[in-house]
């Protein structure tokens, strides 16, 4: 299970039938400082995250798990939608600044 | 399982129901002496783990369901244990090591 931010959405007109009716988001994985890590990957959206917004996700089959329908062909699901990272009681809020990068 | 270290904990009101109710950690897998092995990742605690506790972390979905005795379940990642020690045998060389 990993961080990640919404960075845009995908729409796919022909797909597989059991993925109708899920909207997928294009999510940007993220360290635990939120700094991005690797390659953007294409998730379920379990929990309605907006663009921006910085979530946390589910892969492999767990993804799927995460849908009300058994057995939906997904490999990763945003399962949460992130208010604070703190780190070792360091807060890291979704625009990315922890707390040493307050002003003053 | 993994060792880790637990780095921080992840504040989330609007989440999946299934994790409602449970701690989420930011964990750092480290290797047998210590030291960072790989990318954190996050996972859910059941031993009431605390920041900066050495812990062991599964990441498999059916250890994750088996301990919430759910047949559906989207968790992969739980911490299953904190560690007191670690020991290694110091005469095994690692194959890594090998000059």
């Amino acid at each position: 299970m990993y961080l990640g931010r919404v960075i845009g959405t995908v729409v796919a007109t022909r797909r597989y039938q059991d993925l109708d009716g899920y909207r997928f988001l294009v999510v940007q994985p993220l360290r635990h400082d939120l700094t991005p890590r690797g390659t953007a990957v294409v998730a379920v959206d379990a929990v309605q995250a907006g663009p921006g917004e910085v979530v946390f996700l589910v892969s492999s089959r767990e993804a799927s798990q995460a849908l009300p329908e058994p057995f939906v062909p997904v490999d990763a699901a945003i399962v949460g939608i992130v208010d604070t990272v703190d780190l070792d009681g360091r807060g890291g809020g979704p625009d990315g600044r922890t707390q040493q990068d307050e002003p003053g | 399982m993994t060792l880790a270290r637990v780095i921080g904990t992840v504040v989330s009101t609007v989440k999946h129901p299934d994790y409602r109710g449970l701690k989420l950690f930011v964990v750092q897998p480290v290797d047998e002496n210590g030291r960072d092995s790989d990318a954190s990742f996050l996972a859910v605690d059941v031993v009431q783990a605390g920041a900066g506790d050495l812990v062991l972390v599964i990441s498999e979905g059916n250890g994750a369901r088996q301990i919430f005795n759910k047949p559906i379940l989207p968790i992969r990642s739980v911490v299953v244990g904190v560690v007191d020690e670690v020991h290694v045998d110091p005469g095994r060389v690692r194959p890594r090591e090998v000059a």
